[in-house]
This record gives structure tokens, sequence and C-alpha cells, in this order.
């Protein structure tokens, strides 16, 4: 069924000129995901993820190759149609959260929330991470899972299609790395959200519903689970 | 109200950065409240000038004349383009005022008995209009009446027509025409020594033996008349009745005094805030810059967000207007105080019935518009330079900054320096168009404090210029009539009197083509000893003994060079015209002069030895018994004492000088403060990690110091000359704007005035080093080290 599709990916390619030397960081992936699907995006570093998600999430745009999101193309889209596009459909988590350091936890999920047309009450989508009782907490009053899990609480907020996370553990230690896992699968099991997470750590690949391993700007192998592991059962 | 996330980041983000907003606000600040304080009083004076004007119907030409019959006044109403005709009777007169030792000088100017006059209408200040019938009382000018704190009912003493007569001020009165005076041939108010007097016309006219006559006659135009015609036509009637030649409003002095102020204020008000937004824009711009490289992560994740870029340069913009808006307000109350002080000042000068300080909605809306736009202006490239970024390269951290191997280093003496210093040269070469930014901007603050000090130097050159080169007599006296040479023995054979030195003026006009102005010729001794003819240098001129020698701006404003032959049509007696040969051209500083060697004047009138008066030289106990006498000689219509004007030369510089100063050197410090503190913070973000790795190395705090400090001391002396030869501009461009038939000043920027506004710079650099070290020393070393770039 086509329209159980989120995003088609066929043939993308990215270069970037770098000065003298070209680099390749995508040359040619194609790729689809369901609604609902949990993926999980693995690689060393260099392999092309995160240029990969950039482009799905409409930060990047690709040198050659198309990407359908429920059957238009963001490709082709200008600079106010993907504004526009990440404010209404897409939720961003990074490795370093991002956060506005002059925001309290609140606010940064507010500065969301004040720009979407159905958006959770920030205090909802912390509660969901499990923030409750560190709403007015600036980000150097909070841990770094804390600040992850603000991260995902705004990301997650505006209640988008699509949650995108570049590589949310990368910066955490495994105490800290479940709990924010906890938050995002939670995510898209209660909200149906379609999750793509970027990781180097293997560990996190039986989480999903398919692993996806980039080497060199390729798809280098797809894997299935069968069954999900909880995050809690993870260890790395 | 609720404030909007965004909204909370911009006053959090400029929370954070509040000293640097406080310097860019407070430059703002200065602009705005220069052209607040210029604006406004412009206006104000404009409106109080042209209520007035309207209200006492301020004539439209003026002239004066030796005599002519009353019946006269019907011809010259009869000029096509002349409204209304309005004749007086005005003489000069000395005062004898208990308590001043030396004489002063008055101008009465009659009313009509009847009726209040038609043009140039007087407005009551305090008393009562003189009784028709009363033959000794008189109004007296607003200014002379409270310098002497009179009460109405007040005597003076005057020589009226050679004899002395006891006088009643019965109160106190305003003119259009006298809204500013000065005593004639001085260039300073001097409200004690000199006063305009208003008295019936009877009383006036057998006085001075003018009844059934007139001597001064004003006229006002119909619209769309042109004034040259009237004015030519108006000299062709009253050229056998002895006319001086009519002057329109434009140069009539009080009018002329007046707009030239309005103009000053007005261009100074234009000029002086601009270079104050200009380098409040450009350090906007360059604190912008910075601040958004800093928010490079935080400007990435807001587009990830789904921001846009309008939304997002919308957000930056606001940092600039809110920083703009605090100072554009401060800038206003401001303004408006300092205003409010300098119309006091005006008050104390220009004599009108109502010269209140408005802060008008037009000027203060202005003020704000332009800080805001500028402001804006400031970001703009900054801020679109940050916002354009594609969300996925500002994921990224900044690369590392780029450096190269100075210039300066590869020059030979490279090899030498220390490496602390090789920082600093390499920094302020990699950001070229901020360094040269900056130190135009403390240039800037330079120029300005040079400008300022040169007027000092120069009011005090131009004091020595009048009062050791110029008159070196002490005492000037000027008689009512043109006496003969027995008065040179009379004078000097007063008590006290050690030289003697006579004097010739007569009223002339001088034509060269179409081009005319009047002018007193004044015939002196070739190479006199007191009143000397004297060029901008210094050097005395002394006078050929056939030919005229002229101020060199005369020359320009009739069209001649030396060797020309001009036209002199004389004004008065049996108004000889003949040409005349212009032999010099003289570089001086005031008014429009014409001198002749007196022998050759006297074979040009064909008279023998007439005087219109002398230059004293006397013995310092005797000036004032001098004056004491000459005042209550009839035969006497001025006594000039030079030590009186000098006195009053010096209480006004002293007055509005320091002022001048104070201000100068508190708004230019502001600048350099702004400039310095800003370029300094920006380093000081920039390379903090750089610093703190230093001092991880084992640097110590001083030496660190050094990095950032030698950075801004360079740029500081780097913009100590730039800053001269900018001031130089200035001041020349403003010495040039106030350059007149009146005034010209000299342009000499002298090496006090360099070291001063040097000095000055320094300190507010130094100040600005100050808090930098400060941060410098709190510098966090492992919080830096860890915060990822």
């Amino acid at each position: 069924m086509p329209n159980d599709k989120v995003f088609e990916a066929r043939s993308i390619t990215k270069v970037y000129n770098m000065g003298e030397v070209q680099v390749h960081a995508l040359r040619g992936v194609d790729l689809d995901l369901e609604k609902s699907e949990f993926l999980v995006l693995l690689g060393p570093s260099g392999s092309g993820k995160s240029t990969f998600l950039n482009i799905l999430g409409g930060l990047d745009v690709p040198t050659s190759g198309q990407v359908n999101y429920r059957g238009t193309e963001i490709t082709a889209a200008d600079e106010a149609a993907l504004t526009e596009y990440r404010r209404r459909h897409v939720g961003f988590v990074f490795q370093f959260y991002n956060l506005i350091p002059s925001l309290t936890a609140r606010e940064n999920v507010a500065l969301v929330t004040e720009i979407s047309l159905d958006p959770m009450a920030p205090e909802d989508a912390l509660a969901l991470v499990g923030l409750s009782e560190r709403v007015d907490h600036f980000p150097a009053q909070l841990s770094g899972g804390e600040q992850q899990r603000v991260a995902i609480a705004r990301a997650i907020a505006k209640q988008p299609a699509v949650l995108l996370c570049d590589e949310p553990t990368g910066a955490l230690d495994i105490t800290t790395g479940i709990v924010v896992l906890e938050a995002i699968e939670r995510v898209n099991r209660e909200l149906g959200t379609t999750t793509v997470v970027i990781t180097h750590n293997a560990a996190i690949a039986s989480m999903a519903d398919r692993v996806v391993r980039l080497a060199d700007g390729h798809i280098a192998s797809v894997e299935t689970n069968e069954q999900r592991r909880s995050p809690r059962d993870l260890s790395w | 109200m609720r404030v909007s996330a965004l909204n909370r980041k911009l006053l959090r983000d400029l929370w954070g950065m509040k000293g640097q907003a406080l310097a860019i606000a407070s430059v703002v600040a200065a602009g705005v409240t220069m052209f607040v304080m210029y604006q406004s009083n412009f206006d104000s004076l404009y409106r109080s000038q042209r209520i007035f004007y309207e209200q006492q119907r301020f004539a439209d030409v003026f002239a004066s004349l030796k005599r002519a019959p009353l019946r006269l006044e019907r011809r010259i109403a009869e000029i096509p383009g002349v409204s209304s005709v309005y004749t007086r009777v005005v003489a000069d007169v000395v005062l004898d005022i208990p308590g001043l030792p030396e004489p002063a000088r008055g101008r009465l100017v009659s009313l009509p008995a009847r009726s209040r006059p038609l043009l140039n209408d007087i407005h009551l200040r305090s008393g009562r209009w003189p009784d028709p019938f009363r033959d000794n009382e008189l109004l007296a000018g607003e200014a002379f009446f409270t310098a002497h704190r009179y009460k109405p009912g007040a005597t003076i003493s005057a020589i009226i027509n050679g004899r002395r007569r006891v006088l009643t001020i019965v109160g106190s009165a305003l003119s259009p025409e006298y809204v500013y005076s000065m005593p004639p041939g001085e260039m300073i108010p001097d409200d004690r020594r000199y006063g305009v007097f208003w008295m019936n016309r009877a009383a006036l006219a057998s006085a001075f033996d003018m009844e059934g006559g007139f001597n001064d006659v004003t006229l006002r135009l119909m619209p769309g008349a042109s004034i040259e015609d009237v004015m030519a036509r108006l000299d062709r009637l009253l050229e056998p009745y002895g006319g001086f030649g009519a002057i329109p409003r434009a140069l009539q002095f009080s009018h002329w005094s007046l707009e030239s102020e309005l103009k000053q204020l007005r261009d100074f008000g234009f000029l002086i805030p601009l270079i104050f937004l200009g380098v409040a824009a450009f350090i906007l711009n360059t604190a912008m810059t910075r601040a958004l490289a800093l928010q490079r992560q935080q400007i990435a994740a807001l587009k990830a967000l789904g921001y846009s870029n309008g939304e997002l340069a919308w957000h930056y913009i606001k940092w600039a207007l809110f920083i703009a808006s605090i100072g554009a307000v401060a800038g206003v109350l401001a303004g408006a105080w300092l205003g409010r002080s300098m119309i006091v000042i005006y008050n104390q000068y220009f004599r009108f019935p109502v010269l209140d300080f408005r802060l008008s909605i037009g000027v203060t809306v202005i003020a704000v518009l332009q800080s805001l736009l500028i402001a804006a202006l400031g970001a703009f490239s900054a801020v679109r330079r940050a916002v354009r970024i594609p969300p996925a390269e500002a994921m990224q951290p900044e690369p590392p900054a780029r450096y190269s191997v100075s210039f300066s280093e590869r020059l030979a003496f490279g090899r030498r320096l220390s490496n602390i210093t090789r920082m600093v040269l390499r920094n302020v070469e990699r950001h070229p168009a901020r360094s040269s930014a900056s130190i135009i901007g403390i240039a800037l603050s330079v120029a300005i404090l040079v400008m300022g000090f040169s007027m000092v130097d120069v009011m005090d050159i131009l004091k020595q210029y009048l009062f050791s080169y110029i008159q070196r007599q002490n005492v000037t006296v000027t008689f009512a009539e043109p006496a003969s040479s027995r008065a040179l023995h009379e004078m000097r054979s007063l008590p006290g009197v050690l030289h003697v030195e006579p004097m010739r003026a007569v009223p002339a006009r001088l034509r060269h083509g179409h081009r005319h102005r009047n002018v007193s010729v004044v015939g002196m001794r070739a190479a006199p000893r007191l009143n000397r003819v004297v060029d901008r240098s210094g050097r005395a001129v002394s006078l050929p003994p056939e030919g005229l020698v002229i101020s060199r701006k005369l020359g320009e404003v009739l069209d001649i060079a030396a060797g020309d032959r001009v036209l002199l049509e004389v004004l008065e007696g049996s108004r000889p015209a003949r040409f005349v040969n212009v032999s010099t051209l003289v570089d001086d500083f005031l008014g429009l002069s014409a001198f002749m060697e007196q022998d050759a004047l006297h074979r040009l009138m064909r008279e023998a030895g007439t005087l219109s008066g002398v230059y004293l030289q006397v013995q310092d106990s005797g000036a004032s018994a001098i004056s004491a006498r000459l005042k209550r000689t009839p035969a006497v219509a001025g006594v000039s004492v030079t030590a009186a004007a000098l006195r009053s030369f010096e209480d006004v510089m002293a007055q509005n000088m320091d002022v001048m100063i104070l201000i100068n050197v508190l708004f230019a410090g502001v600048i350099a403060l702004g400039v310095v503190y800003n370029a300094a913070r920006i380093s000081l973000s920039e390379r903090e990690r750089e610093l703190a790795s230093l001092r991880v190395l084992g640097f110590t705090r001083g030496e660190i110091s050094l990095v950032l400090l030698g950075e801004l001391a360079m740029l500081t002396f780097l913009s100590l000359p730039a800053g001269v030869a900018l001031g130089y501009g200035f001041t020349l461009a403003i010495m040039s704007s106030i350059e007149s038939e009146v005034y010209r000043f000299p342009l000499i920027i002298t090496p006090q005035a360099m070291a001063r506004s040097a000095l000055v710079v320094l300190i507010a650099a130094a100040i600005s080093g100050l808090f930098v070290r400060r941060k410098l020393d709190r510098l966090d070393l492992v919080a830096v080290l860890k915060t990822r770039e």
C-alpha cells in the first residue's frame, strides 16, 4: 500500500566540494520507510548516515536523486517549503542536544509549540520524557541525559510524523543513554511516530524494527528484527 | 501579556551581552542627544523668530541717511513693490552710566507719538510706554535693562547732540531688529556697555535737528517684489539726502546673526549625529557578527525546528532595534535636558518675548526612527550572513580560523618578534575590515576632540590677534561729526595720554562691475603704532601712499585682485565717486575692511586733516580718568576701552567654551569607550579558548592580557594619526560653514589640541582595557576548555 510509505528515497548521492577534493558522502542510496517504523541507521563515522538523515529532514539537499515524503517530492522543494516541511512534520534530536541555552526546558519546548498547528502542552511533552520536575531549569542546570530528553520533548511536542535522531546517546553514558532511548521508544510506540535513530553503537540496533548499515555512502545491509528489544535490556 | 519563547531568548541573550549592548546604546544615545539638542533648539529659535517677526512686522529693507524731509516718504511709497514705509530718527549717543567706569554707547530709536511703529514694532516687557508729552522718557532694550538690574524709573545720562541730558527709563522693550545686538565695531555682545532705547520722535527729532525730517527708513515689500530693484530705486531717491545705501533683511545684523546661528544648529544637528550613529551602526555590526557566530548552532537548531530565515532574521534584527531603542530613549531624554540648558544660554544672547525649549514630536519621532533605521542597517549584513548558512552546515562547528604570517612579520624585523606580538599582529591583520573599522571608529572620536579643542585654540588665536596685534590702543574715541585736526592736539593734551593716532572713517560703497558692498574706508597712518592692519600670521601691513588695502574676503565678494580698480562712491559730504587702485589684499579674520593711507584718503575727500576719531595710548592709571572725562565730552560719539572689550570677550568665551569642551570630551569619550570596549569583548570572546590554553601552558595573567590589550593598544595608536587627519577635515568643514563676511577662522591644529585629544582617547581606551582585563582575570580555565566550539 503506497500510502503507508512515509519516505521513498531513490538514488540519493551527495558530493561535498572541500576545496580541491570532492567528498562523496552518499553514493546512491535507496530506502523506503513505513509508517510507525523504528529504523536504526548504523555505520562508522564518515559513512554518510548524518547526511542521509539531514536530507530526509529537509536540512540538506542531495546532489542527485529524489526523496518523496508521503508522495510529495521534498528534494524539489524551495527553502520556504522546506522550512514549512520541518515545521509541520519533522522532529529533530541531535547528538549535542542543541538546546537554546538562554531558555528553560519549558521554553525550549514552547519554542516549537508556539509555531505548530496541533502541539501538545510543553509540560505534557516534558512529562512524556520524565522531566515534569525540571521544567523551569535552564540547560546549564540539567545533566546531559536530561538535556537530551528536553530535546526529545521539544522534537515531539509538535506531534511530528517523523522523529529523526542523530546519535542521541553519543554524548551520554550507558545508564543515561538508556533513559533517553526509552523516551524515544515510548514516543514511537505511543504516538506512532516514524523514527530514525543514527548510531555507531550496534547494541542499539536490537530495539529497532529494521537496521540499515551504511558504509562509505552505500547501504551495506538491511536486517529486520523479529522481536524489538526494550532499551532496558540493551547493554554496551 | 505572554512573551513568546523566542522573545524571551532575545531578552536573555541581550542581558548576556549587556556590557556591549550598553556600549552601543550609549553611542546611539550620544548621537540622539546631539540630534535632539540641536534640532529642537533650531525649532525653538526658528519658531520664536517667525512669530516675533510676524507680530512686530519686521521690515524687509533698511536704509539710513543723513537727513531727508518727511515728504520724501510718499515718493518712497510709490516705488513699485513697496507695501509699507516707515521712517524714523535713529541716533547713536554716549551714555554715562552711574557705576560704570567707562562710557557706554546707546542707540536711540524714535517712537511715533500717537500710534505704534508701523514696522519693527516693539514689544513692551516691563513698565509703561513713554508719555508722548514728556521728552525725557525712554524705553530701554531688555538686554541693557536687565544687565544693569534697572527698575522702571531709573535714570541715565546721555550726551545728546552735544548736551548732557538726564533721561528716565520708564520700562523695557524688545524689538525684532535687535534680537541680537553688539556694540558697533566689536565682536562680542556687551549688554552693560551697549543698549538700544526708544523715545518719542518729537523729543529725538528736536534734539538731533530732525524736525520735519528723518534719517532712517525701513520698508516692507509686497510678495514677489524684487528686493534688488526696490533697493536700487530707494538708493537713488535717498542719494541727494546722504543715503548710506540700503541693506536687505538678509544683511541686517541681528537677523544675519540669528540666521547664521540657525544654520549652524541645522548643520551641526545633521553632521554630528550622523558621525555618532555611523559609529553605532559599525560597532553594532561587529558585535552582532560575533554574537551570531556564537549562536551558529542555535540558529541551525531553530531552523531544524521549522523557523524560517525571515523569522530568524527578524529575531536578530530585533536585538539591534532593542539596543537602538534604549539608546534613542536615553538620547531623547538627555537631549531634552541639554537642549533646555542650551536654550537658557540662547536666552542670554537672543532676546525674544518667548524663547522656550520645546521638544517637538517631529524631532522625537525622527530621532527614534533614524536610530532604529541605522541600527537595522548596521545589523543587516551580519544577520543576513548568519541566517543564510544552510542548517546542515551551521550544525557543524565553525572551521578553525585561517591565519597567515602577517605582513609586518615579513618585514625584516619579523624574526625578532615575540610569539605574543606575533599573535597580536596576526589577529589584527586577519580581520582587516574589522580592524580598520575599529581604527576609524576610534579615529572619529579623536577627530571630534581635535575639532573641539581646535575651536578653543582658535578663540585664543583670535583673542591674541584682536587684542595684541591689532588693537594696541587702550581707548578708541569716535567723534559725533568729523572734526578738524585740532581735535588731535586736544586729545594729546588730556592728562595721562601717552600717544595719539588719528583715524578717518568714510562711509562708502565699493563697486566693481555689478558687485558692490557698503564699507567704511578707514584712513590711518602708513605704519601706525596703535591700531594696525595685521594679516593672519600677525604681520603688520603698512599702507601704501596710494590705493586701497582691503580684506581678502572683500576682494572675493567684489571679485577683485590686487592691482584692480574699483569705483569708490563716498556716502557723506559732497559724495565724490572716484576709481581707486586696490594695492593689497589682507588675509584677516573679521569683517570686510578697507584701509587707505590717511593723506591719500584726505586727497580723495578733498579735505585737510579731518578726523573721525582717535586711538589713544594712555597710562595704566589714566584710562578710567580719561574715559570718565570723555563720556562727558559732547563731541564724542563713542568711547571703546580695549581692556573692557577684552574682559567681555574672555567672559563670554569662558562661559561657552567650558560647556563645549565638557560636552565634547564626554561624547567623544563615549565613542572611544564604546568602540574599544566592543573590540575588546569580541576579541575576548573569540579567543577565550586560546587564552585559557595559554594559561594552562603556564603563561601568566599579565602575559595573556598582553595578547588582548596589545591588540587594543595597537588599534588605538593606529587611530591617533588617522583621527588627527579626520579632525583636520572636520575642523575645515566647520570653519568653512561658519566662514562669512563677518567672521573667518584660521585653521590651526595645535600640538596641544592633538595631545589633549590623544590623552582623552587613551584614557577611554585604558578604561575599556581595565574592564576586559577584569574579565580575563576571572577566566575559568577548565570550563572554557571543556566548552565545545
